[in-house]
């Protein structure tokens, strides 16, 4: 594959290190001329001095024979720019940007970045699941599907207690994948009961994650 | 009008001042607390500290019920950033963007933005100057 990266911080001089070591032709981007030299002394002539956000740089990056783009450097607006050039002007299929404000995440695929990394959001994630008895966990999204799936445990309180899944008036666009009852995990079917206690692992949309919340374990968001 | 205006430079100073002495409501909106010294001493529009690519901030600044808003800092980038989270999220009717590097004003106005290309429009006006009107208007040095 031929890489472009633009950005070279500590997570541009990784991946260039680690993109080059699988075998890829790896070409850094960098707008300041020292960096590029210990990039050019340390991997060879594989950096380029210039503003990856000016398309004539990308030009001369080669960028329209490209397979991926991956802007990573510590500014969203250059990392949104350099994406939107590569596509827009050198129709690259895939582009990648790191967001440093993990809101923008949803903006950045709105105005059209295929993947978007959060390293805040990556940590946030962690730090959640590794709470225990946090009573609702998004524990992946499936972007392309715009689709999470989370877990939540049904609270003593909650109105889905004690009621069996066909009973249940759950939001649309989410269905319980799983049952998770004490040491045994379970696929349900209508007639489950839901008791206080149970993880449920649900495939949901991500606007009905609060709904869901709610349903299942209302007390713990007040 | 409600107009947010990002970058308090000597163009958004003075967009600012003449909107609020016309009547408008003004926020501007600047990273550097200093750069809002540029606008009068009796300015009567609104001034917030913080980076105009931050939703939050716009938000402090009122882009909800803005009319306009004008991305008038010195990076492009931000600037094309700032137009299109005021565009897309908060779907402001009237957003201008100021865009230096012409490759970069004519991608983004092919891509729906009103922009504003300082570096070709005072070529234009020099070379006309020079060589002639309306011989050079639109074409790059």
């Amino acid at each position: 594959m031929y890489v472009i990266l633009v950005g070279g911080g500590k997570v541009g001089y990784y991946l260039t290190k680690q993109l080059l070591e699988e075998g890829h032709e790896v070409l850094l981007i960098e707008r300041n001329a020292a960096k590029v030299e210990n990039f050019v002394e340390r991997f060879g002539a594989v950096a380029l001095a210039g503003d990856g956000a000016e398309a004539a740089t990308l030009a001369s990056a080669g960028a329209a024979r490209a397979d991926v783009v991956i802007a990573v450097t510590g500014d969203d607006e250059d990392n949104l720019v350099v994406c939107q050039t590569a596509r827009q002007k050198f129709h690259v299929q895939k582009t990648i940007a790191r967001v440093n404000n993990p809101k923008n995440e949803q903006l950045f695929r709105l105005l059209g970045v295929d993947v978007t990394v959060s390293q805040t959001n990556f940590i946030l994630n962690l730090i959640e699941q590794s709470i225990p008895d946090r009573p609702f966990l998004h524990l992946m999204s499936l972007r392309h599907a715009d689709l999470a799936i989370v877990e939540a445990r049904v609270s003593g309180t909650s109105v889905v207690a004690h009621k069996t899944i066909g009973e249940i008036d759950l939001p649309m666009d989410c269905v319980i994948a799983a049952i998770s009852r004490g040491t045994h995990v379970f696929v349900p079917s209508g007639t489950t009961q839901l008791e206080p206690g149970d993880d449920v692992i649900a495939v949901t949309h991500p606007r009905e994650e609060d709904e869901l919340r709610r349903l299942l374990c209302e007390e713990c968001y007040p | 009008m409600k107009v947010v205006i990002m970058g308090c430079g000597r163009v958004g100073a003075r967009v600012a001042s003449n909107l609020v002495n016309n009547g408008h409501d003004v926020s501007v909106v600047d990273t550097d607390s200093r750069a809002f010294r540029r606008l009068p001493h009796d300015f009567r529009g609104d001034t917030i500290i913080g980076t105009g690519i931050d939703e939050d901030v716009l938000r402090s600044a009122g882009i909800e019920d803005a009319t306009a808003f004008v991305a008038v800092t010195n990076g492009d980038n931000r600037n094309i950033m700032a137009a299109q989270v005021a565009k897309t999220i908060f779907r402001v009717p009237e957003v201008i963007c100021r865009i230096y590097d012409p490759v970069r004003e004519d991608m983004y106005r092919r891509l729906g933005l009103f922009t504003v290309c300082p570096t070709t429009t005072i070529s234009a006006m020099i070379l006309d100057h020079v060589i002639g009107a309306g011989s050079t208007l639109g074409s790059e040095t």
